[in-house]
């Protein structure tokens, strides 16, 4: 039994993992980007992990598996953030149908 | 116009996967393990989500594009061997996957350290 | 000095979990290393232990952050792949202002953190003096800072206050 509910998590995380990467080829700017893959691709590979918990079982290699979620969910938004911030201050520039870049505003106050 | 690419792409994405799922592929493992079947023909649908992320990094207009992408195909990297550890049976495969993700995050920090212009001493 | 006893016992449960099931030889090396990991790097992680005391923080960590937190990560991918997968890609972006009265960087940390698994939104980045957070959001609904405020940051303010301050 817990290995089908473990292959239905494989599969729904194989699906968002293509989501995500199709995000990556389609969306027009980088900022779009990183929301779509980072989103997309850590849940997908969290639930293949969660996945392949359930089918190997509180072994050694499933409890190794339940600390790479832990420490992907903690690890993948700091860097999303780090290279947002790092984009935007090498002047990367937004998309042209963006409608509003306070940060840009706010950056060009101070200096 | 955009219709009609979204069209085509949606066709050939969609005739890639079922020609995986239902095809079947020459595996890498051995064929009298659980779940081989549907397992060794999805890897090949991971190997397609890596592709198209290659594509990202071949063609990206910016270098912050090709950091995203090279982010992102660690983090899928790590879903890669979760999968090889059922499908294989080694449990060593997820040590790999464990130390990808600590390398592949720290990397990604150095990148865009690098991309920011600044020294890394902050 | 209290800090690095709570690291030392963090490592030591990291170390046991990482070399299941346990036998008396790992966990005799474990405790060195991580007295050492606790000895080099004890006050950079935990600067405020006496708040890992109170047993409420957690049960409001466990009970009410995580499942809420859960639950907008999943509304988030069904959106993506939603926009992702829409022909005529309904995206809107830019980035806002939002304003936050939170001050522990902990709290600051997953907030932000967040604020990124949520639906459309990414933290570009933080200005801690004036608590002011800059969110890139996919799909603008409001301009004003304190409109934006209140659709984005007011579903974790309130609990993140609860469990870290």
């Amino acid at each position: 039994m817990s290995n089908i509910i473990g292959l239905i998590f494989i599969s729904i995380g194989f699906a968002f993992d293509v989501f995500g990467c199709l995000g990556l080829v389609r969306l027009p700017d980088v900022y779009n980007r990183l929301q779509a893959a980072t989103k997309c691709v850590t849940l997908g590979t969290c639930s293949i992990l969660f996945g392949t918990f359930l089918i190997v079982g509180l072994t050694s290699a499933g409890i190794k598996a339940l600390l790479c979620i832990i420490f992907l969910i903690l690890t993948s938004p700091v860097a999303a953030h780090a290279i947002a911030r790092g984009a935007h201050r090498a002047g990367v520039k937004l998309w042209e149908g963006s409608v509003i870049d306070r940060y840009a505003e706010d950056k060009e106050g101070e200096a | 116009m955009k219709r009609a690419t979204w069209l085509i792409g949606a066709v050939i994405l969609v005739s890639i996967i079922t020609l995986i799922l239902l095809r079947p592929f020459p595996f890498l493992f051995y064929p009298d393990l659980p779940y081989i079947g549907f397992l060794g023909r999805a890897l090949y649908i991971v190997i397609l989500a890596c592709i198209l992320c290659l594509y990202r990094i071949w063609r990206g207009p910016t270098g912050a594009d090709r950091i995203v992408a090279i982010d992102i195909l660690g983090i899928m990297i790590v879903g890669l061997c979760a999968i090889l550890t059922v499908s294989t049976g080694r449990s060593w495969y997820i040590d790999i996957g464990i130390a990808w993700a600590l390398q592949s995050f720290i990397s990604t920090l150095a990148l865009s350290k690098y991309l920011e212009g600044r020294g890394f001493d902050e | 000095m209290k800090s690095k006893i709570v690291l030392f016992l963090v490592a030591y449960l990291v170390w046991a979990l990482l070399n299941w099931a346990p036998d008396w030889q790992h966990l005799l090396v474990g405790i060195f290393i991580a007295w050492f990991v606790a000895f080099m790097t004890g006050d950079l992680f935990i600067t405020r232990p006496h708040i890992l005391k109170h047993p409420q923080r957690y049960w409001y960590f466990l009970v009410e952050y995580l499942p809420k937190f859960l639950w907008e990560c999943l509304k988030a991918n069904v959106d993506v792949a939603y926009r992702v997968l829409h022909p005529d890609l309904p995206i809107n972006p830019g980035i806002v202002k939002v304003k936050t009265t939170l001050k522990a960087d902990t709290a600051l940390t997953f907030l932000a953190n967040s604020i990124t698994l949520t639906p459309g939104t990414l933290s570009v980045d933080i200005d801690r003096d004036n608590g002011v957070l800059y969110v890139h959001w996919i799909d603008v609904k409001e301009k004003d800072v304190e409109a934006a405020t209140k659709i984005i940051v007011e579903r974790f303010e309130k609990m993140l206050r609860k469990v870290f301050e």
